[in-house]
């Protein structure tokens, strides 16, 4: 999907606030997956050219950062945390919990691709453990109930 | 007993993130005061009061403040490191979403001490709703005119940028945390030269934490004095602690610098699950060496956990039962470090993923004796030697589960297979 006017046009208006150029690289990959849901080749091209950096050193960014989708994802990513604190509050079976009931492994996306499970590091929120962030909302103490009612809400959709 | 709240004070009120609550409750009346001091006053106020940076390493804040040149030609920047990501550490994410406001008084009132007109936040990608609360907070500090030109008819002007990172814990290192403002690959660069000579942008630059920042108002309200009556006399203020693992009562706790590790868990986390029994601790983010049950008569700070070898760190607690297997707590460290080494040095990049390689051979039972000395040795080798602490972070909770937890490792060996049984690391209370 090329990138639309009123992107681009968003796009200017960030890096004409940035100090210099590559600086606006990660604020405008944010711009770009938040509109497209990941960052395609040619999306990553086109960033290239509008801020005047090299499309192989876009790319080099895109895939350093995680969060940064160089693939298609579903239309919602889960993010469980996998890290020591969650890992001793049962993350381990949070993750096969949520594994056979989507019928995915971690790192893939529901046939319909509505859902993508991923395995996350310590989300800051080793109180509450076991957490995952869904989009763009954090969920925490989770239990087989919440666990239902949240992935029940995410199929409806 | 009750906690000794100064920057946790009224993190349970509704909508305590407003400027409005911040205000009623006495918020922003710091600014005022510290506009009408020399720069130099507030430095040195600070660096009287005690005050360790909270990111970590409990580097003194006012002496820190002091290197900046402050008639630098260049411009000058602060940074508010708002990356949070240690394992264990989850108190930044709780000022950030329930007390912004004294955050950012802070963040103003660094800015004015060490001549800088523009700070950026740099805050996670994985804290969504802390962004969503910051961009709000930063937007009502401009309304107010406690942000932009000419702040309170100071003359002096302050700008604040949000930015989000996006899923790399080694952005948190300071200069990681720079090359990534910059639109770069977040690796960290050789030191010297330190950020306070060239960081961001080639300019001068301070990075502090968010807690650390969250202390500069109490401290020029209150004076120096004050906050370094609490605590030790090298230790001083309260810390917020965070508690979690297998423990009753988990969350944070802030307290004074000192606080006996016992009291903590014990009194205040409650101790942990019945018919349990603490086997270790990792008493300050993942990246300290760990503490075994014997050594939990020890006061939280910084120099007196230095002295035991370990580290105060984030001062987030992690409480390992012995029901818990340490050969996998050690290989779910490593796991960890593998993802998030940034892969410029040799001695990282592969020193995470050999020790995640035999600690996982070791845990299904195919591990051999002389294993257990080759971690070691690659846990030594990895020490020290590299660009930042991330490797140190990764090799030092391990060596210490490898020396401390030896036995474990002999019986695995031994036994072909892990004693504590197939079964899942931890226990998931399902139902709550
Ligand atoms: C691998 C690594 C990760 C770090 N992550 C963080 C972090 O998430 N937040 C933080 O404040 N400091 C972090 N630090 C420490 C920073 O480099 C820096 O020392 C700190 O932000 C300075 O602030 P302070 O003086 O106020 O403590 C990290 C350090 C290392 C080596
Ligand atoms: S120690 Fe590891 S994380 Fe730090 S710079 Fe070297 S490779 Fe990167
Ligand atoms: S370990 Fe899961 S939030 Fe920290």
């Amino acid at each position: 999907m090329p990138l639309s006017d009123k992107l681009k046009e968003k796009i200017n208006k960030t890096v004409s606030k940035s100090e210099t150029k590559q600086s606006a690289l990660i604020p405008v990959f944010h711009e770009v997956q938040s509109e497209h849901g990941w960052l395609s080749q040619e999306s990553m091209e086109e960033v290239a050219e509008l801020l005047g950096i090299p499309p192989a050193s876009v790319q080099n960014v895109a895939t350093f950062y995680t969060m940064f989708f160089t693939k298609p994802v579903g239309k919602h990513v889960l993010w469980l945390c996998r890290t020591l604190s969650c890992a001793l509050r049962g993350a381990e079976q949070v993750e096969h919990y949520l594994s056979e009931k989507l019928q995915i492994h971690t790192g893939e996306t529901t046939p319909d691709g509505k859902i993508t499970l991923l395995e996350a590091e310590c989300l800051a929120s080793c109180g509450t453990a076991p957490v995952m962030l869904i989009d763009d909302e954090l969920h925490e103490n989770l239990t087989k109930k919440r666990i239902d009612e949240l992935i029940e809400k995410l199929r409806r959709e | 007993m009750p906690e000794m709240r100064i920057i946790r004070t009224y993190v349970d009120r509704a909508n305590s993130e407003s400027i409005r609550s911040y205000i009623a409750s006495g918020g922003y009346t710091a600014l005022p005061t510290a506009l009408k001091m020399d720069p130099l006053r507030i430095i040195d106020e600070v660096k009287k009061s005690g005050l360790r940076g909270r990111g970590g390493a409990g580097f003194p804040t006012g002496i820190k403040w002091s290197f900046i040149q402050r008639d630098s030609k260049k411009p000058i920047y602060l940074c508010c490191n708002a990356d949070e990501s240690e394992p264990g550490s989850f108190k930044d994410r709780e000022i950030i979403e329930r007390d912004p406001h004294q955050m950012l008084e802070g963040i103003i009132i660094a800015c004015y001490a060490i001549n800088s007109h523009k700070c950026y936040i740099y805050i996670r990608g994985e804290m969504p709703k802390g962004a969503r609360v910051l961009e709000t907070s930063i937007y009502e500090a401009y309304e107010k005119g406690f942000l932009g030109e000419n702040i309170l008819g100071s003359g002096f002007n302050i700008d604040v940028v949000l930015f989000k990172g996006a899923g790399a814990y080694i952005c948190g290192e300071e200069t990681g945390l720079l090359e990534s403002i910059e639109g770069k690959n977040g690796e960290p660069r050789p030191k010297p030269p330190f950020p306070a000579q060239i960081g961001l942008f080639g300019c001068p630059t301070i990075v502090n934490n968010v807690e650390t920042l969250a202390c500069v108002p109490h401290i020029i309200n209150r004076g120096a004095e004050w906050f370094s009556s609490i605590g030790t006399p090298k230790n001083t203020g309260t810390k917020i602690y965070g508690l979690s693992g297998s423990i009753n009562r988990p969350g944070l706790y802030e307290l004074p610098l000192g606080i006996p590790l016992r009291e903590l868990i014990h009194e205040y986390g409650e101790g942990v699950p019945k018919g349990r029994h603490v086997k270790a601790i990792s008493p300050g983010g993942s990246s300290a060496p760990v503490l075994t049950a014997e050594e939990i008569d020890i006061p939280m700070d910084f120099d007196s956990l230095a002295k035991a070898g370990s580290m105060l760190g984030t001062a987030g607690v992690t409480v390992i039962d012995d029901s818990t297997c340490m050969v996998r707590v050690a290989e779910n460290l490593a796991h960890f470090y593998r993802d998030e080494s940034c892969g410029q040095c040799v001695q990282c990049r592969e020193g995470t993923w050999w020790l995640e390689k035999m600690l996982a051979k070791i845990e299904e039972g195919r591990g051999r004796m002389e294993y257990i000395d080759t971690l070691l040795d690659a846990c030594f080798q990895m020490k020290g030697t590299t660009i930042c602490a991330l490797a140190d972070g990764c090799a030092m909770p391990i060596e210490s589960i490898v020396k401390k937890f030896r036995h474990e490792f002999e019986e695995h060996i031994r036994l072909g297979k892990c004693p504590f049984g197939d079964r899942h690391m931890g226990t998931w209370d399902e139902s709550n």
